[in-house]
């Protein structure tokens, strides 16, 4: 049984320190932003950011409102459609591994086509992967593969203060998450687990996908 | 704060108002959200939707500078409706007391104000006494001077319109948050406050806490887990150095300030120590003459003698009014009183209210010395935009700061439990820790007054000061030492030992300490109990989630202040589910937290004592005497307000706020239309204060790079100003350049039958880090409150356009 994160929107106070600590942790460097109007920064996923706070505000039909944070990463699929992709062009380019079932982009990815390399970026359901200009190689969110295995927890996981994440067995994850949202739906009748029979990164979301982000959910 | 981080969880009701905390104490929402779980009610009452405002239950927008008209209000309808926890209010605040004479309330304004001075003669607002100088009480309330009485009196005015007029929250809102909170009234229940700068930064913000303090002594929710008043500290070690006398108005333990009035020791110590005001008062103050001679002892060492008064003779005295404030010194410095200084810790021509006086005052200065990790804009202010460092006299000494992380020490958290934390790496270059600028410097001093016979050297020479500097050798004196072999209690202590508990804390000269608050943190037996890492505890402290074996808090270990009003007069917990104290009949039960004060409940005539040790009558003060402005908290308007009048009185400001009058000292007057959006002005999550260690974090300035303002969509759209725009926001102090951030997080607010907007903007850019923007604060005010001499940096008036072009961001 692989590992499992479970993100609970419902906890998050946007406080970005996974954001942080997936840089610290990675050592990527920062790069320059400007306000734009938005919290939101960087404005989306790039090479020097794996995670990335995403900001989202509306107002409902009762005039209530509500700012949603969406602390993106790689879902670390089951079924890893970018794995299927590169495999097609470069075999070992993206792998999937099999004691936790992270999602790992190898330096073999440097060997895909500028065009292959784009095929696997727009096969990716959520919009996670991104190219990066002077490796060449693909990247995103690695599971903190180097601290789970030596039995650590994701970097972003540990340093969250509020419990919205969490990281363990698929199984037991699971059956967290589905209490969560037992209880989440009380005030938010509509909340639900974004896609959790296929991915290893399960969202837990109080109101529709779009109230989030276009790729909350498949 | 009167309780702690973890006890947060108890609470069944959490008012979140003058905090965001989610965003500045982003770790205090674990213990929030655990209270969520548990299923309390979280309403965050705020001028704006935050991250804070995400996870509440309710948010409730309210114009800044109304608090206290919303929180009177609440104590309006607590009384009205009968809401209070009778048997507390009855027992254990002054409800009953009889209040003098001489007070009176008219339009506004409370007797004792001289109007020339702007103070109030505080003699005015005394309580009645007996022939025995005890308080005259009426139990039965009938006496119409009686706290309550007037107390009712008082906030008959603050009714549902009022309030609602004032503070742009429409009835049905104030009523439903009004109901949430007062259900914590019965005596199994607790609701918290927890509050940060949003309250203080007023110019009545020691009045806004203080009107939460009656609401909570109503409720009956100060002393019981889940209780209680918070004030959110931070990493600045804000508790630390305010228990160590950061601020201007008193020394070491809340101690007095050493004042002109008091020109010697037995002058000042009478003067300072309190007499009980009620039979069964603990009067906690009286102890003030052994914790004065004993932090004399820790200053002068074997120099303090009872011949000389302990040295006391040498110190400088304040005169009786006196303010010694950093706006008081960043006026005396514009106005050529001051030659040079030392800056360390702060940002004040970033963080200070209207920095365009504070960057032209530092100019005045003949020599200054920083000491900070980067250069700030005060380090470099010589060349701020528009300055020509050829014309400023000023010679400037940057010391390099050790980071955090380069030191070791201790730091006071807001529960005021005392933490040790380790160096992990040494400072770099030539970096050094404030300990080590401060010993050796004073070293250098010492040298050259002995070289060169400097005038009066007492206090200097005589100082008991090391020769290098050893983080913990402090932590040991502020503790408190013994001077010579003396027997306490049966036991025999040499010199040198270190005391064990400030009840043995001595005035004859026998004892120091640095902080009698601090006594007991490291013992013969217990070393430095900083260090305590142990997680154990029993079952009636895991369920309250009390660790006190973990770290040391002050005082003596107690980790809820007040929590004798925990219990009925019988000593039995209001709340049995969650005791913090129980009697058993004969004592105090073991395995709880540490007894505020000893002695028996309440109900014992002879050997009880009352809850509040740290008045002179043993009780929670819903009429508070002590303040500059008036006994009971009052609705003023900030200084610069969009209205000509409000509805609570004539008095429109308060009459006694403190300001400077030189030329760079401008107020927009009250409904000034060419200033007619009210600015707030706030931190952020990724920069902490003025941005001055953290816009040199890369990744941090890459998450929040540049400055913004908040604005509702309503007054984008009358200003023609889109999402993203460069805008000028324009106060009658300077402008500031900002990017907009139109947002349905802000909205318009209804007061007084017009509509008012609001926008926001935090502080932390300034120009030293390139195309970010420049301080906020050279919009804001300069106007104090007449308490702490804070300033009234959460209201101001202003202007916003959309800028042609930008200079400051890019």
């Amino acid at each position: 049984m692989p590992k499992s994160f479970l993100i609970d929107t419902t906890r998050c106070t946007a406080c970005r320190g996974c954001q942080m600590a997936c840089k610290d942790w990675h050592n990527l460097p920062a790069i320059e932003t400007k306000q734009t109007g938005t919290h939101q920064n960087p404005p989306d996923l790039n090479p020097c950011n794996y995670k990335l706070v995403r900001f989202h505000e509306h107002k409902t039909a009762d005039g209530r409102v509500m700012w949603n944070f969406f602390p993106d990463q790689c879902r670390h699929c089951i079924h890893p459609v970018c794995k299927d992709v590169a495999d097609m062009a470069v075999p070992g380019a993206i792998i999937q591994d099999e004691a936790t079932g992270a999602i790992l982009c190898t330096e073999k990815s440097a060997q895909l086509s500028p065009e292959d390399a784009q095929a696997v970026i727009e096969a990716c359901p959520y919009n996670i992967p991104r190219l990066d200009p002077v490796t060449k190689m693909l990247t995103k969110c690695d599971m903190c593969f180097d601290r789970v295995s030596n039995g650590l927890l994701p970097m972003c996981v540990k340093s969250c203060p509020t419990g919205t994440m969490l990281f363990g067995e698929r199984s037991e994850i699971l059956a967290e998450a589905k209490k969560r949202l037992a209880k989440i739906k009380k005030t938010f009748p509509k909340a639900f687990l974004a896609d959790q029979r296929d991915v290893n990164v399960i969202f837990l979301l109080a109101e529709e996908k779009e109230h989030y982000y276009e790729y909350a959910a498949f | 704060m009167t309780n702690h981080w973890i006890d947060i969880k108890n609470a069944n009701c959490i008012l979140i108002m003058g905090s965001n905390c989610a965003e500045h104490h982003p770790v205090s929402m674990k213990w929030v959200l655990r209270a969520k779980d548990n299923g309390a009610k979280l309403i965050h009452v705020d001028p704006k939707f935050s991250r804070t405002s995400a996870r509440c239950d309710v948010h409730v927008p309210i114009r800044s500078g109304s608090d206290i008209a919303f929180l009177g209000g609440m104590i309006n309808y607590i009384l009205e409706k009968k809401l209070y926890q009778e048997e507390y209010v009855k027992n254990y605040t002054n409800a009953s007391v009889v209040v003098g004479p001489d007070y009176d309330f008219v339009d506004g304004v409370f007797s004792g104000l001289n109007r020339e001075t702007r103070t109030y003669d505080k003699k005015a607002w005394a309580f009645s006494k007996g022939n025995d100088g005890m308080l005259v009480v009426d139990d039965e309330w009938k006496n119409p001077r009686c706290v309550i009485n007037l107390l009712r009196k008082h906030y008959s005015r603050y009714t549902l319109k009022n309030v609602s007029d004032v503070t742009g929250i429409p009835e049905k809102t104030i009523i439903e948050v009004y109901d949430d909170f007062c259900a914590t009234g019965k005596p199994d229940k607790a609701g918290t406050i927890m509050y940060a700068l949003g309250w203080t930064q007023h110019t009545n913000g020691v009045q806004i806490i203080r009107t939460s303090s009656i609401i909570q002594l109503l409720l009956g929710n100060i002393g019981v887990a889940g209780g209680g008043i918070n004030a959110l500290r931070g990493e600045p070690n804000v508790q630390g150095s305010t228990d160590h006398a950061l601020l201007y108005d008193s020394l070491p333990g809340y101690l007095p300030m050493l004042r002109a009035q008091f020109q010697t020791l037995d002058a000042y110590l009478k003067g300072c120590t309190p007499n009980k005001e009620l039979p069964n008062s603990v009067n906690w103050k009286s102890n003030n003459p052994k914790y004065m001679v004993s932090l004399l002892k820790g200053w002068f060492g074997d120099a303090a003698t009872p011949e000389n008064d302990f040295g006391y003779s040498w110190l400088p005295k304040l005169e009786p009014t006196g303010n010694t404030s950093y706006y008081s010194v960043i006026d005396r410095a514009y106005k050529d009183k001051m030659r040079g200084g030392f800056v360390f810790g702060v940002n004040p021509c970033q963080s200070f209210p209207n920095t365009h006086k504070v960057r032209a005052c530092l100019d005045h200065l003949d020599w200054m010395v920083c000491g900070e990790v980067h250069n700030s804009e005060t380090s470099d202010n010589w060349h701020r935009p528009g300055a020509d460092p050829s014309k400023i006299k000023t010679e400037v000494f940057l010391l390099p700061s050790a980071h955090r992380i380069e030191k070791e020490g201790t730091i006071s958290n807001s529960g005021r439990w005392l933490q040790w934390f380790d160096k992990a790496v040494e400072p770099a270059g030539e970096a050094r820790d404030f300990g080590n600028m401060i010993v050796p410097l004073i070293n250098k001093i010492r040298d050259l007054y002995r070289k060169e016979n400097g005038v009066l050297p007492e206090p200097i020479l005589n100082l008991y000061w090391p020769k290098e500097f050893k983080a913990e050798e402090w932590t040991k004196r502020i503790n408190g030492q013994y001077w010579k072999d003396v027997t306490v209690g049966g036991t025999m202590h040499k010199r040198g030992e270190q005391v064990d508990k400030f009840a043995d804390l001595a005035q004859d000269g026998s004892t120091s300490s640095l902080n009698w608050l601090y006594c007991g943190s490291y013992t013969e037996a217990g070393g430095n109990k900083s260090k305590n890492r142990d997680k154990s505890q029993t079952p009636a402290q895991a369920k309250l989630g009390l660790y006190p074996k973990w770290s040391w808090c002050w005082p003596v270990n107690r980790r809820v202040l007040y929590n004798r009003a925990s219990v009925d007069t019988h000593g039995k917990p209001w709340n049995p589910n969650l005791p913090v104290i129980e009697w058993d009949g004969s004592k105090w039960k073991d395995g709880m937290d540490v007894i505020d004060g000893g002695g028996a409940p309440v109900a014992d005539r002879e050997k009880g004592r009352l809850p509040f040790i740290m008045c002179a009558d043993g009780l929670g003060h819903l009429y508070g005497p002590g303040r500059a402005d008036g006994p009971f908290p009052e609705h003023y308007e900030p200084v610069e307000t969009p209205l000509k009048a409000h509805p609570f009185s004539k008095q429109l400001s308060s009459p006694v706020y403190l300001s400077y009058d030189s030329d760079l000292d401008k107020l927009a007057a009250p409904g000034d239309p060419k200033y007619p959006i009210v600015l707030t002005t706030y931190s952020m999550t990724e920069h902490w204060c003025g941005g001055g260690e953290t816009r040199n974090t890369p990744n941090l300035l890459e998450a929040e790079p540049q400055l913004y303002v908040e604005m509702s969509e309503e007054l984008a759209a009358i200003k023609g100003i889109k999402n993203g725009d460069g805008v000028i926001v324009e106060s009658i102090r300077g402008k500031v350049e900002a990017i907009a951030m139109v947002t349905v997080r802000l909205k318009p607010f209804t007061i007084m039958g017009r509509t008012v907007h609001l926008i926001g903007m935090p502080f932390a850019f300034g120009w030293l880090t390139p195309k970010c923007g420049d301080s906020t604060n050279r919009l804001t005010t300069g106007v104090y409150d007449p308490n702490t001499t804070i300033q009234e940096d959460k209201a101001c008036m202003v202007d916003i356009y959309k800028a042609e072009k930008l200079t400051e961001i890019a």
